[in-house]
């Protein structure tokens, strides 16, 4: 571990910025081996991530449920901060962990829910059922995941749902183009 | 090839979920970390930076009482006691081309999107230990150079003033290892 003292910087000043450069107090856990080498900790990880797999089914009840429970503070005191920030995260929490947990139709479906949250000009203005599908729709897409015949189901309920909220989002900011502009940008975070 | 051992590196993970507080520590024990610790929130992981030095922070954007984007910026004050060097992945759902950007002014070193790969998490680790890039400090800006490569390409005005040298380049360690003695 880079437990001891820090080596000393180099530091190039230039006019309006300095280029610090450490040492690379890291470089001690870097080893070469074989080509031949037989150890694959990527591997080692996917399998432990499969054998942690028999929670994830109960994992994915507990965040829907964390779902349902934000929507039901909505439709009781409405969109307040703490309303809307703890349906934001349940939400997210699920776009996040969806896919991981073997229901990326939940995610996409998730996913879409945040759009709206983040983007509505008023929340309160929401047609409700817009909101109350997409949760009814996570929902049901994990009670009904052991149905054989769910999964193309899924991926067109998650499918339509987007389509739907984005043609909301576009209408709604159609005077707002920064946001716009951020509703139709596609992701630039690199894959794997 | 290089592997890492790490055995001999210490995390800390910061994520307020804690399905994926237990899959990271899956992750991370399974390529043979053995200290990782755990943080539900920004201002706690803060405390445990400074107490443990981590040599790789893991962090969430979405937390309570701070997220990870205030616990970046905490992190990379250059005045500080603790290091403010240490490199941060950040891990998170939000994946739009404007939160990447604030993440990566706020001195984060790499992002992930999730859905978490073991993959993904295994290369980003591999690049901050590999690759490290020299940081920058400006009047609004303290953290890894942001420019991961020189494009030829680009044209505009050059924002950084200074001469022909505006990058200093730290040597990969995986291409010193390849130099011949």
């Amino acid at each position: 571990m880079a437990r001891e003292k820090p080596a000393a910087l180099q530091i190039e000043t230039f006019a309006d910025h300095h280029v610090i450069t450490q040492p690379n107090p890291l470089r001690k856990v870097l080893r070469r081996v074989a080509e031949k080498d037989l150890d694959d900790p990527v591997a080692r990880a996917e399998k432990a991530l499969a054998d942690l797999s028999g929670e994830f089914t109960n994992w994915m009840t507990i965040e829907s449920d964390r779902l349902a429970a934000a929507h039901a503070a909505i439709l009781k005191d409405g969109f307040t901060s703490v309303t809307r920030e703890e349906l934001f995260r349940a939400a997210h929490d699920i776009k996040g962990d969806a896919a991981t947990f073997g229901f990326p139709s939940a995610g996409a479906a998730a996913d879409s829910l945040c759009r709206i949250i983040e983007h509505a000009p008023n929340l309160a203005k929401v047609p409700a059922p817009l909101i109350a599908h997409h949760i009814n729709a996570i929902q049901a897409i994990v009670r009904e995941r052991t149905r054989l015949d769910t999964v193309s189901t899924a991926n067109e309920l998650s499918r339509q749902l987007r389509g739907i909220a984005d043609e909301y989002l576009k209408h709604a900011n159609r005077n707002r183009p920064e946001h716009l502009e951020a509703i139709l940008a596609p992701s630039i975070v690199p894959g794997d | 090839m290089y592997r890492i051992d790490f055995n001999k590196l210490r995390f800390l993970i910061c994520d307020d979920n804690p399905h994926m507080r237990r899959i990271l520590r899956t992750l991370l024990h399974s390529f043979g970390a053995r200290e990782v610790y755990e943080s539900e929130d920004g201002a706690t992981a803060l405390e445990m930076y400074t107490h443990y030095v981590p040599d790789i922070v893991i962090t969430d954007w979405s937390m309570p009482i701070f997220d990870g984007l205030e616990l970046s910026q905490m992190i990379r004050q250059p005045e500080s006691k603790g290091n403010p060097y240490a490199p941060i992945i950040m891990l998170t759902g939000h994946s739009e081309k404007r939160r990447v950007t604030v993440a990566r002014d706020a001195g984060v070193t790499e992002f992930l999107a999730k859905p978490i790969s073991a993959k993904g998490l295994y290369q980003r680790i591999l690049n901050v230990v590999g690759n490290p890039r020299p940081f920058i400090k400006t009047k609004t800006y303290f953290g890894p150079d942001r420019r991961r490569n020189t494009s030829t390409a680009y044209i505009g005005p050059e924002r950084r003033i200074g001469g022909e040298m505006e990058v200093m380049q730290q040597p990969s360690l995986l291409d010193k290892a390849r130099t011949p003695i």
